[in-house]
């Protein structure tokens, strides 16, 4: 039994890890008033760049690189179009993520690659803990920052300047502006770090739980990220417990025909999209999302 | 910390005031850099699919001819054009119609899935005359799709749930929901034993949207027509009638709309059921004129891109039929480009690019404009 329950938790963790990088960044642009569907560009261009750095450089972990700078250059693209050109946000997102999956499926075809995989990584007398220690302790090393990243996040969220202003240009931008934040460059700077670290998310799932990457690798994890971010009503603990959640539904949807049970799959698969519209149907108060998100800003316009 | 310093308006080479007779050169030289503009940033998003594929080691000429002899070259290649661009036009016009209506509805994708589904139950579970049992399906599918956006309504005025947000969530919801349907016998397949689990039993023939000709005169299935007639309705409905310009009105500005009587929630409600509808349409027309059965893929991405073509044509129906035209286009010239053995994910990247290159013009000319025009604030720079 207890086997069952550390086989399913590993499984969790390992569905959840990816998710909660991108999380992280999706969290941070929605904050600045970004309603970022790209992430499942940044995160699949991420996997894939993280595939082929680490068959180029011969190291996975440096395949990690490439794989966040896969995501920045995705979030480049996002953040000059909609937040300096001001073209439709979700034209570009919904573009990228085309762009994306076309790319890496066309590359995929045509060049060759042998990806390497990351070791895990015990950390001495944690992991050693029953049913616990070897999902949370017995990983690939960068899994482990998400334990520094997180605290980090929040802390940069809610007490430095910088996240000040952030989460002022998400909710009011026009006061924002007056009180001489540059909006839009605010804005850019949110989707540019989604975009580092969803491209790390990807990576991570491509170099260092996979070993090598297949079409459409996330297949619709970005969209689970921005899943997360909405039921977790746009606060962060929510975030990473709506990732921990659908990653643990993932893993007993994937368990139960072995543990003998069944439920419809199908069920499982949409309910983190219903878990989000649930949250947003009945816990409206607790909920509110930023109030310029998704609303573009354009000074001196009315 | 960012400061941006008060300062007077600095001279600006080009304000616009309302233009004298005299300066027509001027704007012929602007409508020149219009074009202009147009025509690099095309040649910049092809330019850069040559690199990708000359990079890859394939001849860039031979996949943009393949693209050009497969969408527009003869009559007959036009007319997997057009038939390519019928499901993306009615998919494109209902967007046009919510978006009026200050609502940002995404998930054209789910609602034209969930309108191919509801049409496919109809087609197969109800038996009666061909034509009666066609006319049925599609207005099945429009219903369909119509109740999948109605849920983002409902969220909307009783819970204020943006509609951005729902519409985006539903989508994922239908697919699974389409995906249960296929794996239940009872509800796709007439006989339980030996049915497929991935695809739907194929439609009866009297269900099938009749074709004008056959290749290559008039290859096109009347749903070209549909598509046409709905677009022209739309278009005429949005600027000339009542309906469009308290649609317009509650898109602009709310406020003053509820003033002179607007009822947010019905006129809204409505602008969401019609652009659902059409999903939903487009959905039915897919399944009667090309798919004649339900793959978990029948959605095939129509929804996104006839969202697309909606933005792209900046929300005027009569652009989109030349934006949808220019989609199709790329999908039939990819179909063929497949054919030749190139992979057609190439075509995605193509059309990625054209959209990125589309959307770049009007965006910069409003950048400019604005920067331009005359105003009490300080002009600010790139923001």
């Amino acid at each position: 039994m207890s086997h069952d329950i550390t086989t399913i938790l590993d499984s969790a963790v390992f569905l959840t890890v990816p998710l909660l990088f991108a999380a992280l960044g999706e969290y941070i642009a929605e904050r600045a008033g970004t309603l970022n569907i790209s992430v499942e560009a940044m995160m699949l261009s991420g996997a894939y760049a993280a595939a082929l750095g680490s068959s180029v450089w011969g190291r996975a972990d440096l395949g990690l690189l490439w794989g966040m700078a896969a995501g920045l250059l995705v979030a480049l693209i996002h953040a000059n179009f909609s937040h300096r050109l001001q073209a439709n946000t979700f034209v570009v997102g919904l573009t990228l993520n085309v762009l994306a999956l076309g790319l890496t499926n066309y590359l995929l075809h045509q060049v060759d690659m042998t990806p390497m995989l990351m070791d895990t990584v015990d950390v001495p007398g944690l992991s050693s803990i029953p049913i616990i220690g070897e999902p949370f302790f017995s990983q690939p090393w960068p899994a482990y920052l998400l334990y520094g990243l997180v605290p980090l996040v929040w802390w940069v969220m809610q007490r430095s300047r910088w996240g000040l202003e952030m989460r002022s240009v998400g909710e009011n931008p026009k006061a924002a502006d007056v009180t001489g934040i540059h909006v839009n460059r605010r804005r850019r700077q949110g989707l540019m770090v989604c975009g580092l670290l969803a491209g790390l998310g990807g990576a991570f799932l491509s170099v260092a739980e996979v070993g090598t990457f297949n079409s459409n690798m996330t297949a619709g994890r970005g969209f689970i990220v921005i899943a997360a971010v909405i039921f977790g009503g746009w606060t962060l603990r929510g975030t990473v417990a709506g990732c921990f959640l659908f990653g643990g539904v993932d893993a007993f949807r994937l368990a139960l025909p072995a543990l003998g049970y069944t439920l419809n799959p199908q069920l499982l698969i949409a309910s983190p999209y219903l878990c989000a519209l649930l949250a947003m149907c009945f816990f409206a108060k607790r909920t509110r999302q930023p109030a310029a998100l998704a609303q573009p800003f354009e000074r001196g316009a009315a | 910390m960012v400061t941006t310093p008060v300062r007077t308006r600095p001279p600006s080479p080009a304000p616009v005031p309302t233009p004298p007779a005299t300066d027509r050169g001027r704007r012929i030289r602007e409508a020149a850099f219009v074009v202009g503009l147009y025509v690099v940033s095309i040649a910049v998003a092809l330019g850069i699919s040559a690199i990708i594929v000359a990079l890859t080691h394939g001849s860039p000429w031979t996949v943009f001819t393949a693209l050009w002899d497969g969408s527009f070259n003869s009559w007959g290649s036009f007319g997997y054009t057009l038939d390519a661009a019928a499901p993306l036009l009615i998919v494109a016009v209902g967007t046009i119609v919510s978006t009026r209506a200050g609502l940002f509805n995404i998930g054209q994708e789910g609602q034209l899935a969930i309108g191919a589904m509801v049409a496919a139950l109809v087609a197969l579970k109800i038996d009666g005359p061909g034509p009666l049992m066609l006319v049925l399906a599609l207005l099945a599918g429009a219903a369909g799709g119509a109740v999948w956006a109605g849920i983002s309504a409902l969220l909307r005025y009783w819970r204020g749930v943006e509609v951005v947000i729902s519409s985006l969530l539903l989508v994922f919801v239908a697919f699974q929901l389409l995906s249960y349907s296929l794996s239940t016998t009872a509800l796709l397949h007439e006989n339980a034993e030996g049915a497929s689990l991935t695809e739907s039993d194929p439609l009866p023939a009297g269900v099938r949207l009749p074709r004008l000709g056959t290749y290559p005169n008039a290859n096109m299935s009347t749903a070209v027509i549909l598509a046409l007639v709905l677009a022209a309705v739309i278009g005429i409905a949005m600027s000339r009638t009542t309906w469009g310009f308290r649609l317009k009105m509650l898109g602009l500005n709310p406020v003053a709309a509820r003033r002179v009587g607007v009822r947010a929630a019905v006129l809204g409600s409505a602008a969401l059921l019609v652009s659902g509808a059409c999903a939903g349409l487009a959905g039915s027309v897919v399944l009667t004129s090309q798919a004649y059965r339900i793959t978990p893929t029948i959605s095939n991405n129509i929804g996104w891109n006839g969202l697309l073509v909606a933005l792209v044509a900046r929300n005027n129906a009569w652009v989109a039929i030349g934006v949808a035209i220019l989609f199709g286009g790329l999908h039939a010239g990819g179909g063929f480009l497949a054919s030749t053995g190139v992979p057609s994910d190439l075509v995605d990247i193509v059309e990625a690019l054209v959209v990125l290159a589309a959307v770049f013009p009007p965006a910069l000319l409003e950048l400019r404009r604005r920067r331009a025009r005359p105003q009490a604030v300080p002009a600010g720079e790139a923001s």
